[in-house]
């Protein structure tokens, strides 16, 4: 309802003025600063000049940024992929079990998503660095039976398996192991809206799509999936955008170097001091992943009209 | 035709076991991790790597690490503040995004839900540089200050949630009891919408605890949580006595989410959206 009478306003007024007060000044009001601030130049001891120059967005166009930019791209769209494929037939496995399994593997499905995001990746670099779980099956159990093996049956083939054992896998600090910790990280926020949208599913309509002869490919393609497509386009979403701005995986399973934007807009911050530089990348960071998203939602509800 | 049935029926078969093997596959993928984490926290050796006996060693100096105890409270003073301002200031927005049509509201909304959308990194860094330009000595005040900005957004749609489903004619019919409104709210209302408010304030208290990027840049000397704790003890190299911070952690947030599994048996929150 339209607020009518002075009071109405009034308990309107009441109910949103301390939200609207906050995040006007904490959210709007420093957005507006960044994209203030990303047409200036950094002053001589890290400080801002207030400029307006499009010097900031032209560096971007540097090779080196915008092969990271590239590569932050491919991670992110990978990540999803990998989600959506894996993700998918998960929420289709918890959303077919008899419902009182659901509740509970729905609660399993919480409990790592509930446990701090640090730790969860910290996981993966126990089991991935190369003094890590699985360098050291690699390079101690693995290479030990090659050499017993080598010794019982003097054969060429073990030559190439020796010397690979012998030492550990270049898994530390590659963009696999970022998109494991990625996938590690947010699959269960594709899981989730694909539930949701599979349990809501009324199944009669693929015995009623056998009816007509379709078979379980047919029915699948035109039925199941366009019904639940807003669950696969929300869960895609939710992948997507961390994934794009992630920091702390590539930080932590990526090595030394700078391998996604999230890394270059922290080192503008953090150790370059170049506040206009990093307000440039961090407002082109969220025009990609707007549109992105926009694209999406639109390619989405395309489908489910058809 | 028979045969196509029986084949068909074959096939159906097969395809639920694959998917009943692609569901253990993705729980063990989900728990292997930490599982390995917590039985590392208990290994001797320093590197993780091997398994060379029991001890309980890295729990001990976990609690006898004083700085730890310092970013825990720090950690528990930032989420309970910001939890319990973001709830009321989260739960009177909700309520009036439901209840009222008003110039702007499109506006608001799109304002309301982008904290949700945007990456952390990009609200980390709008924050950072509002308040080294308004000279705001950087510290737990300023964290709080992040972390109701992002935190107000979660408990608005979470109680929006719980709101849509409200059922109108209960409040009219306290209102033909001759209940006035404020007891018609505190009475009727408040209780009906309490899962609500409080499924969003425990998903703004884990969020608010979990947080490690929009507080590492909002933060100043001194007021270091467990998450940036935990960072740094990742990045200055792997100790065991992270494992054992981190299953101490996990238990923590065990309990949470039993916790929210109670306050969704009283009467369905919003948390099963988020």
């Amino acid at each position: 309802m339209l607020p009518r009478s002075r009071r109405e306003t009034t308990r309107l007024l009441f109910l949103i003025s301390p939200s609207l007060f906050w995040l006007t000044l904490f959210f709007v009001l420093p957005l507006l600063l960044v994209f203030a601030i990303s047409f200036g130049q950094r002053g001589t001891y890290g400080g801002v000049r207030w400029n307006l120059t499009l010097e900031n967005y032209g560096r971007f166009l540097d090779p080196l940024y915008l092969r990271i930019f590239g590569r932050t791209i491919v991670i992110a769209l990978t990540t999803t992929l990998i989600c959506l494929l894996a993700g998918y037939p998960l929420a289709y496995f918890i959303a077919t079990r008899p419902a009182r399994w659901r509740n509970s593997l729905l609660l399993l499905l919480m409990i790592p998503f509930w446990t701090n995001f640090l730790i969860r990746t910290y996981a993966w670099l126990l089991i991935l660095r190369d003094h890590g779980l699985i360098n050291t099956l690699w390079t101690g159990v693995l290479h030990n039976f090659m050499l017993w093996a080598a010794a019982a049956v003097p054969l060429p083939l073990w030559d190439p398996l020796v010397s690979a054992t012998a030492s550990p896998l270049p898994l530390f600090g590659s963009n696999l192991a970022i998109i494991i910790g990625l996938v590690y990280g947010w699959l269960p926020d594709m899981v989730l809206p694909c539930y949701a949208a599979i349990e809501r599913f009324d199944f009669s309509l693929v015995e009623a799509a056998q009816d007509l002869y379709a078979n379980r490919r047919k029915t699948f393609l035109r039925v199941i999936l366009p019904l639940t497509m807003p669950g696969i386009v929300a869960g895609s979403i939710l992948v997507f955008i961390p994934s794009l701005g992630a920091y702390v995986t590539p930080d932590l399973l990526g090595g030394a170097k700078s391998v996604m934007i999230g890394n270059v807009i922290y080192s503008q911050f953090m150790s370059a001091r170049d506040y206009p530089f990093g307000s440039a990348i961090s407002l082109v960071l969220m025009a990609v992943m707007l549109i992105g998203t926009l694209l999406y939602f639109r390619l989405g509800t395309e489908n489910e009209v058809n | 035709m028979k045969s196509t049935r029986i084949k068909k029926k074959r096939q159906g078969r097969w395809l639920d076991r694959l998917l009943t093997a692609h569901g253990i596959a993705g729980y063990l993928f989900l728990y292997l991790p930490i599982v390995i984490l917590v039985i590392f926290s208990f290994n001797t050796s320093k590197y993780a790597g091997a398994w060379r006996g029991f001890t309980l060693d890295w729990y001990k100096t976990l609690f006898a690490n004083r700085s730890i105890g310092a970013a825990l409270k720090n950690s528990l003073i930032v989420a309970g503040g910001s939890t319990l301002i973001a709830t009321i200031f989260g739960t009177l927005a909700a309520l009036a995004m439901e209840r009222y049509d008003f110039r702007g509201k499109l506006a608001f909304d799109s304002v309301l839900y982008l904290p949700i959308i945007i990456p952390d990194i990009a609200m980390a860094v709008m924050l950072l540089l509002f308040f080294i330009l308004a000279h705001l000595q950087l510290g737990l005040t300023t964290i709080v200050i992040s972390h109701i900005a992002f935190n107000i957004s979660f408990v608005a749609v979470v109680v929006r949630a719980r709101l849509a489903f409200f059922d109108v004619t209960l409040e009219e019919a306290a209102r033909d009891l001759y209940a006035d409104e404020w007891q018609t709210f505190r009475r009727v209302t408040l209780p009906l919408i309490m899962p609500g408010i409080l499924g969003g304030a425990l998903l703004a208290f884990t969020l608010s605890i979990d947080d490690f990027v929009i507080t590492f840049f909002t933060a100043g000397p001194g007021s270091t949580t467990l998450p940036l704790r935990i960072y740094s003890m990742v990045k200055l190299g792997v100790t065991p006595e992270i494992n054992a911070l981190s299953s101490m952690m996990l238990l923590f947030s065990m309990a949470l989410v039993f916790l929210s599994i109670m306050l969704q048996k009283g009467g369905g929150s919003g948390i099963e959206i988020v």
